[in-house]
């Protein structure tokens, strides 16, 4: 019957000993330990919360990149398209100024043709009636040579300034 | 390589514990010789004297002669003219001679009744009664050495865990730091809630390493290790009281208003109060349970090996030395697997001791719903 039955100097020493190092390691080893522990979990879930701002930073960056991208390459767009309606417009004006001066010199040339036309026809009417004249002069020269002939044409002068 | 050198260690062990009980049973087959004059084995005597508590350590014996480690006997009598005139005694236990001698009054009796505890003597050398015993048994010598074996270990775990702060765990510090946290996430949080786990910690963590140290070094079968501690009834005793005060100080209104004034029908506690008494009970009862359990794993665990250890003697005494060495194998065997099985049950009973004291401390600590 020893065996269940529990002795007092044992428990008296049990006390003892299981209340000293009952003390003892919750002062010099638990607290240290589980504030250890409870660090170093910390300390990681730190790390790994960090770990994943920075992904979503990352991936942040990567949308806003992408943002960028697509906005410059509308930009770039807009930018070709502009620059081509302003060559189409800028072709179109020349095109068109081109026209209008060509017609302008060709009017002028045409002016110019027609003014040149009548003074050369002017200058030719002239020349004619000098030639006319010389002609007439030396004909009449000729025929007035004998008194016949200068009768004969007063006498058509006569007639003709009748008819006239 | 571990396998090798974890099967070597179990061979090593074995032999010890085959040479140690060889050398117990020679001790008693000796003393029983000298004393009751028979040579048979008595396996029954041989079994609780290696379960129990004791005066010295006994190493080994060569014939007549007990090599033990003597301890200190520290009694109070209430009679000091018996014991020359003083009432308070420390002495060696070696002064004894094993039990075979009287001193200054005492004896280690061999009456039926306080059959190895110290009594105190007439002037006739007539048993007179027992002296309050404080004397640092063979057990408590054992819970000593392992008391000094946790702080140095821990502490020294403790100093690594300072030193590699948001490091990665070394040496013993990762031995020991997954079974903390095993503790922890696994027996105080779930048993006791997030909130007031933190508080209860350094208990349930030197309660389970001191039954798991205790439980294991109790498998090794030499001095300085292998005394039957947590196989002792005062001791598992002991640290059930302590999870009782932990739980009794730490109830919470709620947890006394369950006990005194359960929500039960009104009959149930008035005239007679049916539920608290067996509230009450419950409250004692559990650490009892505790008490029990652990003890008589313990004691269980170290009394199958000492029985398959004496098969071989018991063979060899009623069939003669052969048949003891040819039953030997068999025995050792069946030692072995038992020695493993303890290893197993020491982790378990002292998960399942912690566990329920978390238990406890969770029920004296919840709040009402």
């Amino acid at each position: 019957m020893e065996l269940v039955n529990p002795n007092l100097g044992t428990i008296f020493w049990m006390l003892i000993i299981f209340g000293i190092v009952l003390y003892i390691l919750k002062k010099f080893a638990w607290k240290p330990i589980l504030n250890a522990l409870k660090e170093r979990e910390e300390s990681i879930a730190n790390a790994l919360n960090s770990a994943e701002e920075a992904k979503k930073e990352v991936e942040g960056l990567k949308a806003d990149n992408d943002r960028i991208i697509a906005e410059a390459r509308k930009e770039k767009n807009q930018i070709l398209k502009e620059a081509k309606e302003l060559k189409d417009k800028i072709v179109a004006e020349a095109k068109e100024k081109a026209s209008q001066e060509a017609t302008k010199s060709i009017e002028l040339a045409q002016r110019q043709i027609e003014s040149e036309k009548v003074a050369a026809i002017n200058e030719i009417k002239k020349q004619v009636a000098e030639l006319s004249v010389t002609i007439a002069e030396k004909v009449i020269k000729k025929e007035l040579s004998n008194k016949k002939e200068q009768e004969k044409m007063v006498d058509g002068l006569v007639d003709d300034i009748k008819l006239n | 390589m571990l396998k090798f050198s974890t099967g070597i260690f179990i061979i090593f062990i074995l032999s010890l514990v085959s040479i140690n009980t060889t050398l117990a049973k020679d001790t008693h087959e000796n003393e029983a010789q000298n004393t009751h004059n028979e040579s048979e084995f008595n396996a029954g005597k041989f079994i609780i004297e290696h379960v129990l508590d004791a005066y010295d350590w006994h190493v080994f014996s060569v014939g007549d002669k007990h090599f033990s480690i003597p301890l200190p006997i520290i009694l109070y009598s209430q009679n000091p003219e018996l014991h020359e005139g003083k009432s308070f005694h420390i002495f060696m236990s070696y002064k004894f001679h094993h039990g075979h001698d009287d001193y200054k009054g005492f004896r280690i009796s061999h009456s039926k009744e306080n059959s190895g505890k110290i009594v105190e003597l007439d002037a006739h050398g007539e048993e007179i009664g027992k002296p309050y015993d404080f004397s640092i048994t063979k057990v408590v010598a054992q819970a000593i050495i392992i008391a000094i074996l946790l702080i140095w270990i821990f502490i020294k775990v403790a100093s690594q865990s300072v030193a590699n702060k948001n490091k990665a765990p070394k040496g013993i510090q990762n031995l020991m730091e997954p079974v903390i946290l095993f503790i922890r996430d696994e027996v105080a949080k779930p048993a006791i809630g997030e909130k007031k786990y933190e508080k209860f910690m350094p208990f349930l963590l030197s309660l389970f390493f001191f039954i798991l140290l205790t439980n294991l070094i109790g498998l090794i079968p030499f001095p300085p290790f292998g005394a039957n501690v947590t196989g002792n009834i005062a001791v598992t005793m002991v640290l059930a009281l302590f999870t009782f005060g932990v739980t009794t100080i730490s109830g919470n209104k709620h947890y006394w208003k369950e006990i005194y004034n359960p929500d039960v029908p009104t009959w149930l506690k008035i005239p007679i109060p049916l539920m608290p008494i067996v509230e009450l009970a419950g409250v004692i009862t559990k650490p009892f349970v505790l008490m029990i359990r652990l003890f008589a794993n313990m004691l269980a665990g170290h009394m199958i090996v000492t029985v398959f250890v004496s098969l071989i003697f018991i063979f060899g005494s009623l069939m003669g030395v052969a048949a003891g060495f040819a039953i030997s194998p068999v025995s050792i065997a069946f030692s072995v697997f038992i020695v493993l099985l303890d290893v197993l049950v020491s982790f378990i009973q002292a998960y399942v001791f912690t566990f329920l004291s978390a238990l406890y401390f969770g029920m004296a600590t919840a709040e009402h719903h």
